[in-house]
Formats: C-alpha cells, sequence, structure tokens
C-alpha cells in the first residue's frame, strides 16, 4: 500500500503455493486455430528460407563454444549440424551460394554499411542513410577481432580443418554484426513496406488527402506516386464519407486498398463505413463478401495540436468484432504489421503515431526482406522481468521501456510487453506474463473509461485471478478533452513517472507524491 | 424541335396498326408465335418522353420482342407474388425485424435487368428483395433468408436487408441509408481501374437523394471518370415525408449539378430499360449520370408503416390503376396479341403456386446452427479471439470444435 516501505518490493509474497501454481511455461492454454501462426508464436517473424535464427548469444559466449568445438578437433560436429550450419552460413553471406573468399566476406560483415550495400533486400535499405545510422565497432572490439581472426589463421592452418575454422569466424562474427545493426526510422519503414506490398500485387492501391503530389501529410507515402502512378496512388478531395466509401466498395469488388485518414480524428467523419459497410460485411454476406482494405493513419496525441486533433482511437475499433486493429511501435512492428495487415483478406485498422515516425530503430535483415511479416494477434515482450507485467501499445511503449530502466534501478524487475495487435488481443501472453510476475500495470494514451486497459484488467481479472497479487492498475490519458497549454498537455498524457508510481502501487511500494515532486 | 418531328413520324397511325396485324388467323398464328415470332421486334413508345438535364435525352421508341415482354410480365408477376407473400409471413410473425417491400416498383428492377449484363454490378439499400431475384436469386433462397433459415442466401445471419450476390455482380443489401452509394461508385472504381469495361447501378430512394455522402461521392465519380450510374428510385416518399418537405428541390435528375441526369417513368419497363441501355453506354464514354426513377410503392415504407398516414388511399388505388407496371404489360402484350388474357392469368396461378412451394420449402429448412454463431466474422481468423470465444460457446453449450469458430466456411 502507498506508504509502506519494506526493503522487499514483494513484501515477503513471494511463497510456493504447492499445488495452486504452476510454472507458467507449464500452462497449457487451449489449442489455437493459427497453424502458421502457432510456429511463428515462438519466433516473432518469418525467416527468408525457414532457417533457425542464431539466438542472441553475446559473442564472446559463442567464441568460447565454438572455439571448444573446433578444439575437439577429432570430433566432428553431426552431419545435421554440419549442414545447419553451412545454411546460417550461406544466410549470412546472403548470396545462397558458398563463395571462395569467406573469409573476406566475413571481414566485410563486420561492417554493416558495406553489407547493406551489398545485398540485394529491398529499397528500404538504399533509403536508409546507411552510412549515417548504422552503427560501427569500438576500436577495443576491433582489436579483439582482429586479434581472434589471427589466431584462427593459424589455428586453421595447424588443424587441416579449414572449413570448420572458418566457420567458426563465421559465426562469431556474424553474432558480432548482427549486435550492431541497422537503424531505420518507422516512416521509412511504413514507406518501404507500402512500396514493397504495391510492387507485389498490383491490386493494392492507396488513397487519401494528400498521399500523392504532397508526398504524404506526414511523408509516409513519400515516392510512391512517382513509382506507382496516379492510377495507384490517388489523392482525394477532403471527403472522408465519401472516399471511405469508395475504397470500401473498390474492396468488395476484390481490390486491396490501403485508406489513409491525416489522422484518425477525421475516420470519425467515415467511421459508418469503417464498421458498417467494412467490418460487418463478411458476416452478414455469411462470408460472401470479404473485405480487405487497411485503414491507416496517425492515431492518438501529437504535440499542442489540442482537443479535436489528439483522440485516441484504439478502443473505439477494438471494440468491434470483424475488424483486425494493430498499433506498432518499432519500426520492426511498422514493417512486419503493415505487411502484414495489406495481406489480410480483412478489413484492419492501423493506428500509428505521429511521434513516433521520426524517431530511428535497429532492423535486422530479416526485417528488411521484402517477405518478412508479423503475425497479427501476437504480442511481443520487449523487455522480460520477474516483479510486474506492464502491457502498452504505440508510443508508450518506449515509456514503458524508460519506465523499467527506471524501476530496474530500484530493484523492481519489470517485463515490458509491447501489444502490437489489440484486436485480436493476445490475452495468452498476457495471462502468461501475469501468472509469472503476479501484477499487471497497463499503459494507453487514450481516455481511461471502457479503454484498452479496462479490457485487459477484465480479462486478467477473469483468467488468471488466483494469480494477482495486487490490484491491476491502469495509466492513461486524463479524462478531460485534450487541452492545449505545455504544461497542462503534459499532465493530460501519460508520462514515465505515472508508469513508475503506478507500477510501485501495484508492488505496495511508492514514495509520497510531495517527496517525489 | 428533331425530338418532336421524330415522334411525330412514329406516332401510330391507324394504317399502321393494321400493318401490324398478323395476317393469320389468330387461332393458327397463336401456334406459330412460339416458334419464330419470340424474336420479332416491336416498337414501343415509352408513356411519357424523357427529360434530360445536361444530356440529349434517348429517343421515346423502345425496340422489344414477345419474348421480352412475356419475361417481364413473369418477371414482374413473380416480385410481386413475392412480396404480398413476404407480407402474410410477416403478419405471420415469421418474418422478423424489418421488411420493406417492392412491390410497385418492380419495372425499375426488371427494366434495369433487360439493359445490363450479369457482368455489370448494382447495389442498393433495403428494399432488396426483387433486385435480387431480378439478378438471379431464387424464391427459396429469399424466402428461407427472410424468415432466419440457414439455407437463405446469407445463411440466415443477415435478412431482410442483407442479400448479397457476389457471382452475379449484387452487392446488397444495406442498412444505412445513402450508404451504398459511395460503396456503388467503388465498385464503379475497382470496374476502371481493373479495365473491365463494366458499369455499376448504385440505386437509391428519394430519401437518401439529400445525402451529404452521396455528393461526395459522385464529386470524386466526376472527377475520376467512374462508370457509375446513380439511379434514384424517387417513390415520392421518404418513410413517412413527402418529397416537397424533404428536398429543396425535388428533381432529383438535377442535384447533380455538374453531372448530367435523366428523368424516367419508373412505372414504365420499357422506358426503364430505354435508359438504363442509355446511361450505360453514356457511363463507359463520359463518367457518372443520375436517373431518376418516376415510381410508387403500394406499401408502406417498411411492415411498421400501414402507408396511409401521409397519403390517401385515393392515390395509392389510382396510381395503381392509372400506372401499374404489371397492368401496363398486360395490356401491351394483349394489343400485340402474344398472349391471350386466359394465358397470362395462368401464367400467374403458376407463379402463385411456385411461391406457394418455395415458402413451404423454406419453412422446412432449419436454423443456423449455433456454432455459426462465431463463423464468418473474419476471413482468416488468427486463433487469438477463440478465447472470448470459448467462453461464449461454453455457454451456449456449443459442440463444435473451436478451431472452426471465427473463420470463414465459405471458400
Amino acid at each position: 500500500m502507498i506508504g509502506s516501505d519494506y526493503s522487499d518490493p514483494l513484501n515477503g509474497r513471494r511463497q510456493e503455493r504447492k499445488g495452486r501454481r504452476l510454472h507458467f511455461t507449464q500452462q497449457k492454454f487451449p489449442d489455437s486455430a493459427g497453424d502458421t501462426n502457432r510456429e511463428l508464436a515462438d519466433r516473432h517473424f518469418l525467416l527468408p528460407r525457414g532457417l533457425p535464427r542464431i539466438p542472441p548469444t553475446p559473442p564472446p559466449l559463442l567464441f568460447c563454444s565454438s572455439l571448444c568445438a573446433c578444439c575437439s578437433a577429432s570430433n566432428a560436429p553431426p552431419r545435421r549440424v554440419q549442414e545447419k550450419m553451412w545454411g546460417l552460413v550461406r544466410q549470412a553471406s546472403g548470396s545462397g551460394a558458398f563463395n571462395a573468399s569467406m573469409l573476406g566476406q566475413s571481414f566485410r560483415r563486420v561492417l554493416p554499411a558495406v553489407a547493406g550495400l551489398q545485398r540485394g533486400y529491398s529499397t528500404a535499405v538504399k533509403e536508409v542513410g546507411v552510412a549515417d545510422d548504422c552503427c560501427i565497432l569500438g576500436v577495443a572490439e576491433y582489436l579483439v577481432l582482429l586479434f581472434i581472426m589471427g589466431s584462427f589463421v593459424l589455428l586453421q592452418v595447424s588443424n587441416e580443418c579449414w572449413g570448420r575454422g572458418e566457420l567458426v569466424t563465421i559465426l562469431f562474427l556474424d553474432a558480432l554484426r548482427k549486435s550492431h545493426s541497422l537503424k531505420m526510422t518507422v516512416r521509412d519503414a511504413l514507406n518501404s513496406a507500402l512500396d514493397e506490398e504495391m510492387a507485389a500485387d498490383p491490386k493494392v492501391f492507396l488513397m487519401g488527402e494528400e498521399v500523392g503530389e504532397y508526398q504524404g501529410a506526414y511523408k509516409i507515402t513519400k515516392s510512391l506516386l512517382e513509382k506507382f502512378g496516379p492510377e495507384r496512388v490517388l489523392d482525394t478531395p477532403i471527403t472522408e464519407a465519401g472516399f471511405t466509401g469508395i475504397g470500401v466498395g473498390a474492396a468488395y469488388y476484390g481490390l486491396r486498398p490501403v485508406v489513409e485518414f491525416m489522422t484518425f480524428n477525421f475516420s470519425m467523419q467515415a467511421i459508418d463505413h469503417i464498421i458498417n459497410s467494412a467490418a460487418k460485411m463478411n458476416y452478414m454476406s455469411a462470408g460472401e463478401i470479404p473485405v480487405p482494405i487497411v485503414f491507416r493513419g496517425p492515431n492518438g496525441a501529437a504535440a499542442g495540436v489540442s482537443s479535436q486533433h489528439s483522440q485516441c482511437y484504439a478502443a473505439w475499433y477494438a471494440h468491434v468484432p470483424g475488424l483486425k486493429v494493430l498499433s506498432p511501435y518499432s519500426s520492426e512492428d511498422a514493417r512486419g504489421l503493415l505487411k502484414a495487415a495489406i495481406r489480410d483478406p480483412d478489413p484492419v485498422v492501423f493506428l500509428e503515431n505521429e511521434i513516433l515516425y521520426g524517431q530511428s530503430f535497429p532492423v535486422s535483415d530479416e526485417v528488411l526482406d521484402s517477405s518478412f511479416c508479423l503475425p497479427i494477434g501476437k504480442a511481443k515482450i520487449e523487455r522480460e522481468g520477474k516483479d510486474v507485467t506492464i502491457t502498452a501499445f504505440s508510443k508508450m511503449v518506449g515509456y514503458a521501456l524508460q519506465a523499467a530502466d527506471v524501476l530496474s534501478k530500484e530493484g523492481i524487475s519489470a517485463e515490458v510487453i509491447n501489444l502490437r495487435s489489440l484486436r485480436p488481443l493476445d490475452r495468452e501472453t498476457i495471462n502468461a506474463s501475469v501468472r509469472k510476475t503476479n501484477r499487471l500495470v497497463s499503459v494507453e494514451e487514450g481516455f481511461p473509461q471502457h479503454g484498452v486497459g479496462a479490457e485487459i484488467c477484465a480479462s486478467v481479472v477473469e483468467e488468471s485471478f488466483e494469480y494477482l497479487d495486487a490490484p491491476v492498475e491502469r495509466v492513461a490519458g486524463a479524462d478531460v478533452p485534450m487541452p492545449y497549454a505545455s504544461n497542462l498537455e503534459r499532465l493530460a498524457v501519460p508520462q514515465v513517472d505515472n508508469i513508475v508510481n503506478a507500477v510501485k502501487r501495484a508492488c505496495y511500494r511508492s514514495v509520497r507524491m510531495a517527496a517525489a515532486a | 424541335m428533331a425530338a418532336a418531328a421524330a415522334r411525330l413520324a412514329s406516332r401510330q397511325s391507324p394504317i399502321s396498326k393494321l400493318l401490324r396485324r398478323p395476317l393469320l388467323p389468330s387461332c393458327i398464328s397463336s401456334g406459330l408465335r412460339h416458334l419464330s415470332d419470340q424474336a420479332t421486334p416491336i416498337t414501343v413508345e415509352t408513356s411519357v418522353p424523357f427529360v434530360g438535364h445536361k444530356c440529349e435525352p434517348p429517343s421515346r421508341e423502345v425496340e422489344t420482342t414477345p419474348g421480352e415482354l412475356m419475361g417481364f410480365f413473369r418477371e414482374m408477376a413473380m416480385m410481386r407474388r413475392m412480396e404480398i407473400a413476404a407480407d402474410s409471413l410477416y403478419k405471420a410473425k415469421l418474418i422478423r425485424g424489418f421488411c420493406h417491400l417492392y412491390d410497385g416498383q418492380e419495372a425499375v428492377a426488371v427494366g434495369m435487368e433487360a439493359a445490363i449484363t450479369r457482368k455489370d454490378a448494382i447495389i442498393t439499400a433495403y428494399r432488396d428483395h426483387c433486385i435480387f431475384l431480378g439478378r438471379g436469386g431464387s424464391l427459396v433462397e429469399t424466402f428461407a433468408e427472410l424468415m432466419g433459415r440457414r439455407a437463405g442466401c446469407s445463411n440466415g445471419k443477415g435478412g431482410s436487408m442483407h442479400f448479397y450476390k457476389k457471382d452475379s455482380g449484387f452487392y446488397g443489401g444495406h442498412g444505412i441509408v445513402g450508404a451504398q452509394v459511395p460503396l456503388g461508385c467503388g465498385l464503379a472504381f475497382a470496374q476502371k481501374y481493373l479495365k473491365e469495361g463494366t458499369v455499376t447501378f448504385a440505386m437509391y430512394g428519394d430519401g437518401a437523394a439529400n445525402q451529404g455522402q452521396l455528393f461526395e461521392a459522385l464529386n470524386i465519380s466526376a472527377l475520376w471518370d467512374l462508370p457509375v450510374i446513380l439511379v434514384c428510385e424517387n417513390n415520392h416518399y421518404g418513410m413517412g415525408t413527402a418529397e416537397w418537405r424533404a428536398a429543396k428541390s425535388p428533381a432529383y435528375y438535377k442535384r447533380g449539378d455538374y453531372v448530367p441526369g435523366l428523368k424516367v417513368d419508373g412505372m414504365d419497363a420499357l422506358a426503364v430499360k430505354q435508359a438504363c441501355k442509355f446511361a450505360k453506354e453514356h457511363a463507359l464514354k463520359n463518367g457518372p449520370l443520375i436517373l431518376e426513377m418516376d415510381t410508387y410503392r403500394y406499401h408502406g415504407h417498411s411492415m411498421s408503416d400501414p402507408g396511409s398516414t401521409y397519403r390517401t388511399r385515393d392515390e395509392i388505388s389510382g396510381v395503381r390503376q392509372e400506372r401499374d407496371p404489371i397492368e401496363r404489360v398486360r395490356k401491351l402484350i394483349l394489343s400485340h396479341e402474344i398472349a391471350s388474357a386466359a394465358e397470362l392469368k395462368d401464367i400467374e396461378k403458376e407463379l402463385r403456386k411456385e411461391v406457394d412451394d418455395a415458402i413451404a420449402q423454406a419453412k422446412e429448412c432449419p436454423m443456423p446452427d449455433p456454432s455459426e454463431l462465431f463463423t464468418d466474422v473474419f476471413v482468416k481468423g488468427c486463433g487469438a479471439e477463440m478465447k472470448t470465444c470459448q467462453r461464449c460457446v461454453a455457454a451456449l453449450g456449443c459442440l463444435s470444435e473451436p478451431a472452426s469458430c471465427c473463420s470463414s466456411t465459405k471458400e
């Protein structure tokens, strides 16, 4: 409770309750229908050729383990493992063929800039500004690398296992490279996703205000008009009801429109078409008329745009059966979820965030591949923890991660879940996490009443009640129309402090407000 | 001037009428009629001339054939019979909720079908039973859907206002007044995008004619030259509000302003056919067009509306006597001696029986299975929403596998 100041953040409640509690990995949830998605449940993305991903092992560990493997020269790795390793090498080289000068190639892997230019990935890489955004190895790491490579050369010559030694080098260097990956802004991620999906399927077209000649109100659709022409990138008049209806009608006929709302506040003008004409159609027609449409645009508060331009519509759309509602946070989310949304045969509401458009996030090569796709309906655990679960979506994920950093300094380990998908909501992941941590704080930017947090709270109370050690805390925007004055606006939107305080309340430990000020 | 001259020239003189009489005695000609005369062209003049807005109206002379006229009669009589039967079923509480009847307006559905193909698209509002029939829907499907049975065209999940037949180009069936017009413009957009050379007829009533989204969609259609024809079925009453009380300008064919329009007698199937043919050619070349069909509904707005509080019974019976579309075609058939009155009566008896049989068959159909509550929410379910379904399914005591919930059962 507020005011108590125990040194044990969990107040001595971490006793074993035999017979009542299973470890979260032992929990069985009803088997779900999604076949592909089931495989994806453990990963978070599809690999181009279905190869296993190297787990994010720290390079020194990998180096040691591979060194041990190498040193036991008489024990060659089993054939299957060898094949897998070759596959990894091929994947790492990106060319599918084993080139002669592997060492030279692997050395180039170290410099992401060159790696990015070399590969024939999507246009995304060319537009990322690789030189600016990539991270380069520090000096110390560079020297270590040189030393290791030098020693490997000697080892290989002496061992007569040229292949294995090189493989080890490749694996080590690849893991090193993966820890210093490319960065991409959310804006570029969305642009590249649209670009690729439009190139892949001629039925996909864009429609919205200023998407063409203006290059997009927020430059998300930049250069798409030049690439695909005015028949596929259509500037509309400022008539949401009209053009949304036209988009839905086109989807009835079999095209795949992507309708942009300049902000989701304006979607209210067209909400009848989103809900009555799009969301309900497949059901009412008993599957005869599916509606493969995507409604996308920025959602939630920007900065200083006041009440009519700042509302969050996540709860509104997530309320409706027949819609899928997605909300990305990082560039990986933006690319993967938008591609999934465009490929999906159902109407999808895609809630972006204006503030996130300019933020850069690291992206791996898998993310940059044109076949990259994220499953709809799966949340991502951004940060593992054991004391409290924080759920968030969109911009609030960043805030939650910052709060988790602050909390970890105070001894509270927070698990941060990036919801990604608001409908269908990933109740499995949320409940599994709460069964592990026993506390829940949900964070959202929108109004609190009947919000996303309310649904998450209800879901957890219905399914994991015995596991809760504290009431569920909700952090939401203030229950007022958004004010303009900057100090009031800051008070109206959740800040990192609010999340930290809510977590502490959930942990029965908090600092009095006066002292915190 | 030229139009007036044409009219003068084509007016049926007694001599031309004489020349059109069959040369053979009627008993023999009746036998021959079914073999070769079905395709003989007949020229009929429409009841009233077309009135154009920013376009040259088509000619009043309509080419038709005996076969087509018989087809019109049959179709319209079937539609009329079906709607009357639906009225009885509603009063017997076998049909629930909404039931908006189309009797009186049959000529619009039938005339339009005669002018277009199944590749062209039609979209309408909630008064959709007869359009569905015209597009190839069956009587059993119609009655089953109205009674909420699984054999209905929407598996019983849509109801009266949500009939669809995509393979025949019928896109429904929409409950929100005016929403179907932008949707229809979207269908036309897709037809143009895919270069199909077909058109969309987006139908709406005089009540919907004042909707803002209609003008938004019309603006975009005119800008982008979409092959859409907006068809205003002006039955002069938007629910209980007469057109002069709802619209400052009830000349709906002129409301498109920069978009050309045509006013048509909607109780004359041949006039409707001529107008739709004209409109299709226009739309494919020049973009959108508005057709105003001057028509009338005998029933009230829906089954909960007696239809006589805002209009007199004299008015209703007057229209029925003077302008009834089926009677008009019957007179044409009789005057051209395509069939005798007795034969037409037989056809009507036959249709009545057909409708009654369909109703009996539909009554036997089962209701949808409880598991179908959760089907077709998505085309591609994700599995994650199973949890909510599980709860509801358990409450219903449903026995079906959760895996089949929420995904579409149709291809």
